[in-house]
């Protein structure tokens, strides 16, 4: 069973590396996304994440089981910060363990990259300069330095 | 078995701004297409019309296409293209 939480506190990302070491994995890759301050030249003060809470963790679990049938992974666990977060919090921890390193690599980016397109969350930006946008693909592509990276 | 009843239909981030109200209740008839309740829900809350393009919707918690046939009881969600990680 992959370990799969939504929480308003602080990231245990030690706790969440433990929980996907295996003696039958010969590698665990952690994937930490953080708040980064400057976003295409904006200047963020903190960030909300807000999550479809049911939805979103059925999506995280559906996302595991693939990833499961996917790659040969031992064992997965993904965890999501919700509320209010500073410059350089963990947003978002994602940990798996394979029998080769490769896999590990390859599985993490894939879960990470398919989180962001599909889970049901939301990142609300508060700049420096006092506004606050809700951040989805569409604005991102809008900004000047974008893409991607961006979000 | 089923009959005329509610569905509940929920709004996040953006579309909640936009809609003014985090949930609505749909009176239905019996079985109606997704198609059907958002036109319905586009009329309740006109503040959606601009994001209309953008919106994603789900029914019982699974990613839904317009013809989904929805039921009294079914939980509905709309939301914007999403942003975590």
């Amino acid at each position: 069973m992959p370990v799969i939480h939504l929480t308003d506190q602080p990231l245990d990302y030690t706790a969440i590396t433990e929980s996907v070491r295996d003696p039958a994995a010969g590698a665990v890759v952690l994937f930490l996304g953080t708040v980064r301050e400057f976003t295409a030249g904006q200047q963020t003060e903190h960030l909300e994440y807000e999550a479809y809470r049911e939805m979103a963790e059925s999506s995280l679990k559906q996302l595991a089981d693939e990833a499961s049938a996917r790659f040969p992974i031992v064992k997965t666990a993904i965890v999501h910060r919700l509320g209010v977060l500073q410059l350089s919090d963990v947003a978002v921890a994602i940990a798996v363990s394979t029998p080769h390193r490769a896999q590990a690599f390859t599985a993490g980016q894939w879960l990470i990259d398919t989180l962001k397109q599909r889970v049901p969350i939301w990142k609300r930006e508060h700049y420096t300069d006092g506004r606050v946008l809700w951040q989805h693909p569409v604005a991102v592509a809008d900004s000047a330095a974008g893409q991607s990276e961006a979000t | 078995m089923t009959g005329s009843g509610t569905v509940t239909v929920l709004f996040f981030a953006a579309a909640r701004d936009a809609a003014g109200t985090a949930q609505l209740q749909l009176p239905v008839p019996e079985k109606v297409t997704l198609a059907q309740i958002q036109q319905q829900v586009l009329r309740h809350a006109g503040g959606l019309q601009p994001l209309q393009s953008l919106l994603l919707w789900a029914v019982n918690n699974q990613y839904a296409l317009p013809a989904t046939t929805v039921q009294p009881g079914d939980t509905v969600a709309c939301f914007p293209p999403v942003s975590g990680g």
